[in-house]
């Protein structure tokens, strides 16, 4: 068999225990960095400092009955934490962890490390978390609960408004980048920005002329993943854990995993859009999928640190919030930004 | 055997078949709301099979605006749809006749 | 079986069956999902058709934002099943008298509009293999198109969504007492 389809083959397995994992671990790391930031421990007991706790989070929960309502629609009650993980994984597939390898000589040429090669790669990724929204609202309907209901109206409602501002960010770097493949957009991140002809030491990432792009990609990221300070659909003193009361063992597994998976996606996005993706300057390329997990992990502990740090916003704090100050941001962003590419021809 | 246009079009036959199937056989507003929308469908998988095959990028743009003044459309018709059931209280198409002679 | 062949019957076959159950079933609910699965299909056949963009713009438009209106509404309006409200009506698609004459109208229709469709174009090549792809900047095409050629249009189209949303806003207002 040839060799580069074995590495390939193997390199989707690779990607999706990896996502497994670090879904594993971002369990393990919110309650660390939670008990750390509130000057307490965490989990200490469950292997060294607590490592193993996902694992026997993992272990009680599949152990639980798998209860579903009576009056609940049964089709639609199982279907909608599929909809959710499965929307969750196929987004990483377009999202390229390093640069194109050939494993230290192992293989005759290199491949590239994404599992697909998109040229509409951003697109893609948009639409795939765009369909995420349908686990969501099916939870809520198909659960028949009055709680469920409106969790789950309110969360799909936040998610698609937040999307508006999501893809207005994405849209000022493609005006930057040029194209709309996430690998041409990391290649085109690589070198140092040269101001009026003169090369400076600042790395080539798009987040310096693009600081409120990213930070309004930050902030929309946050609100689409339903994550704190915009979780208030799922919000345990206010709503009874919104749309996914009704769900037990296995299927709350998927939706939480779903969660930290979305998660994980973006903060992989918004490092290849905007910071470089695995080029560091003054360190060796080869060891590329090194610093791409750095920057992932920087991000993620910044979603940890934000969630254990600021409140809740109220709901309709909340959609005021992303449709009256971050979308009319994100829109003078794309202007200025187009207004910029034109006027300095980048 | 290859794909030809007509496989395309006879695709796009069928799918606006039953869209106005659907539109004249439902007695539910929102499905015929749905069925317009399988019309459109098949309108676009027209428009962009021919652009493939007269190697033209106009098919895809006239998608683009189809598919635009479709969710115009959706969201308008969605709008008269929860009037009418706040005045009726039923979503039957037939409960509809007063300006019916 | 070359693959492409493959391909398109599959995503032929899920569009089809798709749009068949919305219309042959009474859940409204199941409707809107279905009708989502059959937007995944073409989605999948534009694809086959080289245009990438059109596809991954349909899952956003289509499938992403105007399927969640209709399930909002539906949600929201508790849709009843349409066999409730009519009892012995029998099958949505099995109806008495006219309508029976309408599905045989129906079924014309689409022989009718499949012969044409099957010999419109016996007169050019036929073959879509004969046109060469070689598309990568599709998407710069066709944003190059739309602002030049185009440009009317898509401002028209602005404003024709802007008087739906406030025209939408405006008719499901609920009239303060």
């Amino acid at each position: 068999m040839d060799p580069v389809f074995i590495a390939q083959i193997a390199l989707v397995l690779v990607i999706f225990h990896a996502l497994l994992l670090s879904a594993a671990g971002m369990v393990w790391a919110e309650r660390k960095v939670a008990a750390r930031l509130q000057q307490r421990l965490g989990p200490i007991y469950v292997g060294p400092a607590g490592l193993l706790q996902p694992f026997a989070d993992v272990l009680k929960l599949f152990f639980k009955e798998e209860l579903r309502p009576l009056a609940a629609d049964r089709i639609l009650f199982y279907l909608a934490p599929i909809i959710s993980a499965a929307a969750a994984f196929s987004a990483f597939a377009v999202v390229p962890v390093g640069p194109p390898t050939d494993f230290w000589g192992l293989l005759p040429e290199e491949i590239p490390l994404h599992v697909a090669d998109v040229n509409v790669a951003i697109l893609l990724v948009f639409a795939i978390t765009s369909m995420g929204v349908y686990g969501i609202v099916l939870a809520g309907w198909s659960s028949n609960s009055k709680y469920s209901l409106l969790g789950g109206l309110r969360s799909a409602a936040q998610m698609i408004s937040y999307e508006l501002s999501l893809g207005l960010a994405l849209a000022s770097v493609l005006v930057m980048a040029n194209t709309l493949s996430l690998q041409e957009i990391v290649n085109s991140q690589a070198g140092y920005w040269s101001v009026f002809g003169v090369e400076t030491p600042i790395p080539r990432w798009y987040v310096f002329p693009q600081i409120v792009g990213f930070l309004v990609f930050m902030t929309a990221g946050i609100a689409e993943t339903n994550r704190a300070p915009f979780d208030f659909p799922e919000a345990e003193q206010e709503l009874v854990a919104g749309y996914h009361t009704e769900y037990s063992s296995m299927s709350f597994a998927m939706f939480f995993l779903a969660e930290y998976i979305n998660m994980v996606t973006v903060a992989a996005v918004s490092t290849n859009l905007f910071l470089g993706g695995w080029h560091m300057p003054l360190l060796p390329e080869s060891l590329g999928f090194l610093w791409f997990l750095l920057k992932v992990s920087a991000i993620l502990f910044f979603y940890l640190w934000v969630r254990w740090t600021l409140p809740r916003y109220r709901y309709d704090q909340l959609m005021q919030f992303g449709w009256k100050v971050l979308l009319p941001i994100a829109v003078i962003n794309v202007l200025f930004t187009a207004a910029g590419v034109i006027y300095f021809g980048a | 055997m290859i794909i030809t246009l007509n496989h395309y079009l006879v695709l796009s036959a069928v799918l606006f078949s039953i869209g106005t199937a659907g539109v004249f056989l439902r007695r539910n507003l929102i499905t015929v709301l749905l069925s317009i929308e399988i019309m459109l469908n098949a309108v676009n998988l027209t428009f962009i099979a021919a652009a493939r095959q007269f190697a033209s990028v106009d098919g895809q743009i006239i998608v683009l605006f189809v598919v635009t003044v479709a969710a115009a459309e959706a969201a308008v018709g969605l709008a008269l749809v929860i009037a009418l059931f706040r005045h009726r209280e039923t979503l039957n198409p037939g409960a509809f006749t007063s300006l019916k002679w | 079986m070359e693959l492409e062949v493959v391909l398109f019957y599959v995503f032929a076959g899920v569009t089809v069956g798709a749009s068949v159950m919305v219309v042959a079933q009474g859940n409204p609910v199941y409707s809107v999902m279905l009708l989502i699965a059959s937007f995944g299909g073409l989605a999948g056949l534009y694809v086959l058709l080289d245009a990438p963009f059109t596809a991954v713009t349909q899952i956003i438009i289509y499938a992403g934002a105007i399927m969640v209106l209709f399930l909002f509404v539906v949600m929201l309006l508790n849709v009843p099943r349409e066999d409730a409200a009519e009892a012995g009506r029998g099958h949505p698609l099995n109806p008495p008298g006219a309508r029976r004459l309408g599905m045989v109208l129906a079924v014309a229709f689409l022989a009718e509009l499949g012969w044409a469709a099957w010999h419109v174009s016996t007169r050019q090549t036929g073959s879509l293999a004969a046109v060469p792809p070689g598309d990568v900047s599709s998407v710069g095409q066709i944003g190059r198109v739309l602002f030049t050629e185009y440009a009317l249009p898509f401002e028209v189209t602005s404003i024709l969504i802007l008087v739906a949303m406030v025209g939408a806003i405006v008719l499901a207002r609920r009239e303060s007492q």
